[in-house]
């Protein structure tokens, strides 16, 4: 008994320490990005996931390698949550050949077989098909695999989002549909664009929903775990919805937005509701790590990141001669 | 005489929609992961019955009837493609593809090239196409073009039943998104059909029938009438040589330039409509290729620029007739 509540405890203290430092990693990682692009060094376009790593890193620890995602144009915090390495995909936000789609998919379309990762989409919503079509493919195979849905809360209007749930209902496919409401689509709040509640949706398929707090990267986990192994067993699809915010604008070009959104209001999540600092908070307390070996952490990630960066910058761009391969398999 | 024109040991009379089913049971039945998804796909099997049978041999685990969202099963087939499984997606009336543009255009279109070569999407569409079944402006389109235009996808248009096995077996086996038109007024039609395991590559042209005046290219149920207007000209003494390129993309130019240049006339024939569409797309080709051969501008017939109307004298004029081929290829040869 006691060698079981060990073993548990100190399970525990590995996931929530695994947990921390991915969070770390993907605020560093995010504010790289910004720094690269704001020097004009990464082109494109860069939808921060600053604020929102809670969710990303929640869900996926309590997802198998094998498993599925699908991601988002906001999707770095998924792709790294999911396994993805700091250096291919600074190559590939930079166009160059050492990225995971050799240059190819750039910020919005990071995917990599090795993770299970189909993909970020720079369709909103546009995931959605292909999400439930990985866990119908699951089933058909018998594999145990389960998929896992990000999309932000403006896919709520996107018609195929219903379609596919409908279907994933009806045949009862393990896919968990998580819905980051970072409150706004784009630049206009989600109240303005979504009528009555949103988990009365989910609800019209009599599919299992849950709503929580996308902040709290514990409660993200617990939920998600509960989900996932439940969709496993082949009791069919759920929908999370995790309450979350996003410390940037839209896209890192969108600077003035006191027009859609306060500075008071980004302010009252940053200093009270902030993910990462709030768990090195619970962490300390429950004598898991003290605040050096945080700091600790923060500069070991910090140090990571500019070496990934680093090898990104210096790494050849795709020869011309590349453009017409890869069109047809 | 092409290799396929000539009947094997064992071929039958089937239909185009008995071709199409043979394809699909052989295919089911040599590869596990290959599966049917669509409206009114199993006890039904399709309003076009052209899937009757498959339900009894394959069961509920392969053959998959869907709400009506074709958006939505669209892209589920795109995931589960990307995850393993070979799905045959059945979208009933060809102008409900407009429904499923996103799940095909940028998403099972674009994956294998966006990620890099990472994940490939080897899924078929089933669609119909053509008029004059008196189904009016919304079940009675050709709009093949709008895939042959987006890279990623390949477009088969099969015009026999032996290029329908042949074809749809290719497209299953292909590591690619296929789009796959069958003509709803040819599912009847007759031909020689051999029972063995047979693939007719993606690519490849097939002349039809040889000539020496006049080439007349022609795609999907305009083969049929190209044949009809080709024994309407023998009988003025003009020889027209029919080429099928039974793939819209890839497409093999090679053998429609070459047949250009030995008759020096072109005339190229698609359902589709015809501004902006493959007889453009196809004499360009010719235009390019074979210029210097050319004894007359390449001429187009395609369906008219109205949406189809259901009132079936106006339906009739839309498209492409023997009489209107014969006519056009008269002028053209200049007599």
């Amino acid at each position: 008994m006691t060698t079981t509540v060990r073993q548990e405890t100190s399970d525990k203290v590995d996931l929530w320490l695994r947990m921390y430092r991915q969070m770390v990693a993907i605020r560093q990682f995010e504010t790289e990005v910004n720094e690269l692009y704001t020097r004009a060094l990464m082109p494109g376009l860069a939808h921060l996931y600053i604020g929102e790593e809670a969710v990303a890193v929640g869900v996926c620890s309590a997802l198998e390698r094998t498993d599925y995602i699908t991601s988002t144009h906001r999707g770095h915090g998924h792709c790294l949550a999911k396994g993805a390495s700091p250096d291919r995909m600074f190559a590939e936000l930079l166009g160059k050949e050492a990225g995971y789609c050799k240059g190819k998919g750039g910020s919005m379309h990071i995917a990599d077989p090795a993770t299970g990762n189909l993909g970020a989409n720079a369709i909103v919503g546009g995931s959605a098909g292909i999400a439930t079509g990985a866990a119908f493919a699951a089933q058909r195979l018998g594999n145990g695999r389960v998929s896992v849905c990000f999309f932000g809360e403006g896919a709520l209007g996107q018609g195929v989002l219903y379609e596919v749930m409908n279907l994933a209902q009806l045949f009862k496919l393990p896919v968990i549909y998580v819905c980051e409401n970072n409150l706004y689509n784009e630049y206009t709040h989600y109240s303005e664009t979504t009528a009555g509640e949103i988990v009365a949706r989910p609800a019209a398929f009599d599919i299992e929903s849950v709503t929580i707090d996308g902040q709290n990267v514990r409660v993200v986990n617990e939920f998600a775990q509960i989900l996932v192994d439940r969709a496993r067993r082949g009791a069919g699809p759920a929908f999370l919805l995790c309450n979350t915010y996003r410390y940037h604008g839209h896209h890192v070009g969108d600077i003035n937005r006191e027009y859609y959104r306060s500075k008071q209001e980004e302010q009252i999540w940053k200093s009270e509701r902030d993910p990462i600092v709030n768990f090195g908070k619970v962490l300390i307390e429950q004598k898991i790590a003290d605040q050096e070996a945080l700091d600790g952490i923060q500069k070991e990630i910090e140090a990571q990141m500019k070496q990934a960066v680093a090898f990104a910058i210096s790494a050849p761009y795709p020869d011309v001669d590349e453009v017409e391969e890869d069109v047809y398999a | 005489m092409p290799e396929n024109h000539l009947p094997a040991q064992n071929a039958r009379e089937l239909t185009f929609a008995q071709a199409i089913r043979e394809a699909l049971a052989e295919e089911m039945r040599r590869d596990s992961t290959v599966c049917i998804l669509g409206e009114d796909v199993a006890e039904a099997g399709t309003p076009f019955k052209v899937l009757s049978g498959l339900l009894e041999e394959f069961g509920r685990d392969r053959v998959f009837d869907t709400p009506i969202s074709e958006a939505g099963f669209t892209g589920l087939a795109v995931g589960a493609a990307m995850a393993g499984m070979r799905p045959v997606v059945d979208i009933m009336f060809g102008d409900f593809v407009t429904l499923t543009m996103d799940q095909m255009v940028n998403q099972a279109a674009k994956i294998y090239y966006m990620s890099g070569g990472a994940w490939k999407v080897p899924m078929v569409m089933r669609t119909t196409m053509g008029a004059t079944r008196r189904s009016a402006a919304q079940h009675s389109q050709s709009l093949h073009a709008w895939f042959c235009h987006i890279p990623g996808l390949k477009v088969v248009l099969p015009s026999t039943p032996y290029d329908a096995k042949g074809l749809l077996k290719a497209a299953i086996r292909d590591e690619n998104p296929v789009v796959f038109f069958e003509d709803k007024m040819m599912y009847k039609l007759k031909g020689l059909v051999p029972a063995d395991d047979y693939t007719v590559p993606l690519g490849v042209a097939d002349v039809k029938r040889e000539g020496d005046d006049i080439t007349l290219i022609a795609t999907s149920s305009m083969v049929q009438v190209a044949l009809g207007a080709a024994v309407l000209l023998e009988e003025v003494g003009i020889s027209a040589e029919v080429v099928d390129p039974r793939t819209m993309w890839p497409l093999d130019e090679k053998t429609l330039i070459e047949s250009v240049k030995k008759t020096s006339r072109a005339i190229v024939l698609d359902e589709g409509y015809e501004r902006y569409g493959v007889t453009a797309e196809l004499a360009a080709v010719i235009a390019t290729g074979a210029f210097y051969d050319l004894d007359a501008p390449v001429k187009r017939m395609g369906a008219m620029h109205v949406p189809i109307p259901f009132s079936p004298p106006l339906e009739d004029a839309t498209v492409p007739t023997e009489q209107t081929v014969f006519e056009a290829a008269r002028a053209l040869c200049g007599r």
